[in-house]
């Protein structure tokens, strides 16, 4: 049954929905990529679904999208590539689909970066969340599963959240179609540099680790002055990640 | 992009990492677990005193108990299988009338007004036309009805805990526990299967995965499993129990396969691919209520459709091959009453019959054309009133008639028996042997993959035939 509900925004003159087109798997000459990120079974491949128009086969289990999963839409005359990623936990560690994740965010470099995080289980998909802010500064949190977590009688406060997490933060039911406009509307005002992020980073470091980050951030930075993640890269380099050395290197990273 | 000086930064770090220690990875990952917590408490509100009953947990401690666990499980996959026997009746029949009672006449006649000559009709027609109508006949229904309902129960998320259910097997056979989804995908389609094992990281287990995917009875060949058990193993016991004791036979067989299995597993993983079983978190998502609709539409267009065009695409060849040795002559003989003489000695071996063999390999496209291949080639070669000319596949209205030709043809329970074996132990479909190659792009484990099912079937059927004759 479908429950579409029209929101504030969609009835407001600025929401110009006429604008949306959903282009299935046509992406070609793309004004903007964009990534779609998130923890296992948090309703990435609905969301994908829902923007693109496409009928990717969702299912209730977790790492049931194994290749990554392309598609496109255009908005307001510009035209956005979706690209689906595998779900992770986290990406710290070197498992194929953490890997195939975090490489698209550090060298797809995606115009935005969707994270999809369920409203049900927030702290823990605040891992995820907090490590892809230390890559990307252009990204935005969506709260899925919105609709179960009223059921469960979980209340988020979004605008003290946006402020924490300093990226915007928009609550979708994704099944339903719910806040998908808002998260279109969203993810063009980031593309087009609307909005600036100044996402969060991550705090609760001893200060002997800290202090190294900091050396060893400001060394990356005199070598690559334009790179915007060089605490994250200067995290990778300290835990002797041999893919982030390989790609310093060969320059991938800037 | 030319390559970057970057020893000095590499240095630095070494120098720095030596400093901080090596607790660096677990203090980083508890700095990001204090932030989340942090933000956590500060934004989400949990109102605990009307906090749900948990539902999912009740529901979890009763479908993953130990006790109730595996029953569970095998009457969900008997109540799945038995409305897709049941369902498909109805629709396959209709279309087998529409296909090949209505529309084969009128193609004949169609092709007799305008002369063509009567090779190229029955080659065109009664090869290439009716092994597909054949295919979308039998094989159309129940994959329209087995692959939304295992959506279903995929979206409503009972197959993590089958995973779970089935996991302490799969490590003790040296799989990978995810190998529980793609097995139970097999039971649709094998092919479906292989091409599920993606989920599989692995590449060792991942091979064990496809490799004995094949031990899921699939789709095309629930038909023939069916058929033979309602014909000779409800013929054994009393009228009032015969539905139920060709049920029973049947899900032993599935779960037979289950077993070869695990056991083909276990000896792959102890033999040619030996290594450490790969741990994995599977989280047991939240029970949700599918969407009905949406999935069902999903289903039969991302799995059944593309499933049954391959089909397709592979059985109008087998067709044309099926109408050519049956009406190519060499002497006196057509071809495949040459083959079908040659195999018979072998057959015997087997507790089973030239006429079976020669079918399991002419319909190597398609499990879903053995029977009617069988019936046209058992009235060949006895020359029985019956069926349609030499060539033409034909399956007969009622299984009483079709009981009578098998057995015109000599068969016992025992070919029965072990037709019913080879049927679930010989090689994968051609569907599945090229998706398999497309997947693993090795020629040797592709062949691998065909040769040892067979084979498996041919010791399994041998050994049976054997102590049949010693024991009756």
């Amino acid at each position: 049954m479908d429950t579409k509900v029209k929101s504030a925004c969609e009835t407001c003159a600025h929401f110009n929905a006429d604008g949306l087109k959903k282009m299935g798997i046509h992406t070609d000459n793309v004004d903007f990529v964009v990534a779609l990120a998130g923890n296992p079974n948090t309703g990435k491949s609905t969301v994908f679904n829902s923007l693109t128009g496409l009928r990717q086969h969702t299912g209730n289990w977790p790492g049931k999208t194994v290749t990554r999963a392309e598609g496109g839409f255009e908005y307001n005359k510009q035209k956005y590539k979706l690209v689906d990623l595998p779900g992770t936990y986290s990406l710290l560690s070197t498992s194929e689909d953490e890997a195939a994740a975090r490489d698209f965010i550090l060298f797809g470099k995606p115009d935005v970066t969707v994270i999809v995080a369920d409203a049900n289980r927030l702290e823990r998909n605040l891992n995820l969340v907090l490590q892809i802010l230390e890559i990307t500064d252009k990204a935005v949190l969506c709260l899925n599963l919105m609709d179960e977590a009223k059921r469960n009688h979980i209340i988020i406060d979004e605008r003290t959240l946006a402020r924490d997490l300093g990226i915007p933060v928009v609550a979708t039911s994704a099944r339903f179609s719910q806040g998908i406009p808002e998260l279109i509307h969203t993810i063009s005002e980031i593309a087009n540099g609307n909005i600036i992020c100044k996402p969060h980073r991550i705090k609760n470091v001893p200060s002997n680790i800290e202090n190294a980050v900091k050396t060893l951030t400001a060394e990356i930075e005199k070598e690559f002055p334009n790179i915007p993640n060089s605490r994250w890269i200067a995290f990778r380099l300290l835990e002797g990640d041999t893919e982030i050395i390989k790609a310093l290197k060969s320059g991938e990273l800037v | 992009m030319a390559n970057k000086n970057i020893d000095h930064i590499l240095e630095l770090s070494n120098e720095l990492r030596w400093q901080i220690g090596d607790e660096f990875h677990d203090n980083l990952t508890e700095g990001i677990y204090a932030d989340a917590a942090q933000i956590v408490s500060d934004t989400v509100q949990v109102d605990e005193s009307k906090k749900r009953f948990r539902l999912d947990r009740q529901i979890d401690k009763i479908v993953t108990s130990k006790v109730f666990g595996f029953p569970i499980m095998f009457l969900i996959l008997a109540t799945v299988l038995w409305l897709t026997i049941i369902g498909a009746n109805y629709p396959s029949s209709l279309l087998a009338q529409l296909l090949l009672d209505t529309f084969h006449p009128i193609l004949k006649t169609g092709v007799a007004a305008i002369n063509m000559p009567w090779w190229l009709s029955g080659f065109l027609i009664d090869g290439v036309y009716l092994a597909v109508a054949w295919v979308i006949a039998v094989m159309l229904p129940p994959m329209a009805i087995f692959f939304p309902m295992f959506t279903l129960l995929e979206d409503f998320g009972y197959l993590p805990r089958v995973a779970f259910n089935l996991d302490n097997l799969f490590k003790k056979s040296g799989a990978h526990g995810k190998q529980a989804l793609t097995m139970t995908m097999g039971f649709g389609c094998n092919a479906a299967g292989v091409v599920a094992t993606r989920i599989i990281d692995s590449p060792r287990e991942r091979l064990i995965a496809i490799i004995t995917n094949n031990f899921s009875l699939c789709n095309g060949r629930w038909p023939t499993q069916i058929l033979i058990a309602t014909i000779f193993i409800g013929a054994v016991v009393p009228s009032t129990f015969s539905s139920l004791a060709s049920l029973l036979a049947v899900i032993v067989i599935a779960v037979l396969g289950m077993a070869f299995m695990f056991g083909t597993s276990w000896a792959l993983s102890k033999t040619l691919l030996k290594g450490q079983v790969s741990t994995f978190n599977l989280e047991l998502p939240p029970y949700r209520p599918p969407r009905f609709w949406k999935t069902i539409y999903t289903s039969l267009i991302d799995r059944t459709m593309i499933v049954l065009w391959r089909a397709i695409v592979f059985a109008a060849p087998a067709g044309a091959v099926i109408w050519l040795i049956s009406n190519i002559y060499i002497g006196n003989e057509s071809i495949a009453a040459w083959a079908i003489d040659s195999m018979n000695g072998f057959g015997f071996l087997l507790g089973l019959n030239g006429v079976i063999l020669l079918a399991y390999i002419v319909a190597i496209p398609a499990n879903e054309i053995v029977i009617p291949t069988i019936l046209m080639l058992t009235v060949l070669v006895t020359g029985i009133d019956g069926g349609a000319g030499a060539g033409v596949m034909f399956e007969l209205d009622s299984v009483n008639a079709t009981g009578d030709i098998l057995k015109a043809g000599g068969w016992t329970l025992l070919t029965a028996i072990n037709l019913m074996l080879f049927s679930l132990l010989h090689n994968p479909c051609s569907t599945t042997i090229y998706t398999i190659y497309k997947e693993t792009k090795s020629v040797k484990w592709t062949v691998f993959a065909s040769i040892m099912p067979v084979i498996l079937g041919f010791i399994v059927t041998f050994l049976v035939a054997q102590i049949w004759r010693i024991v009756f």
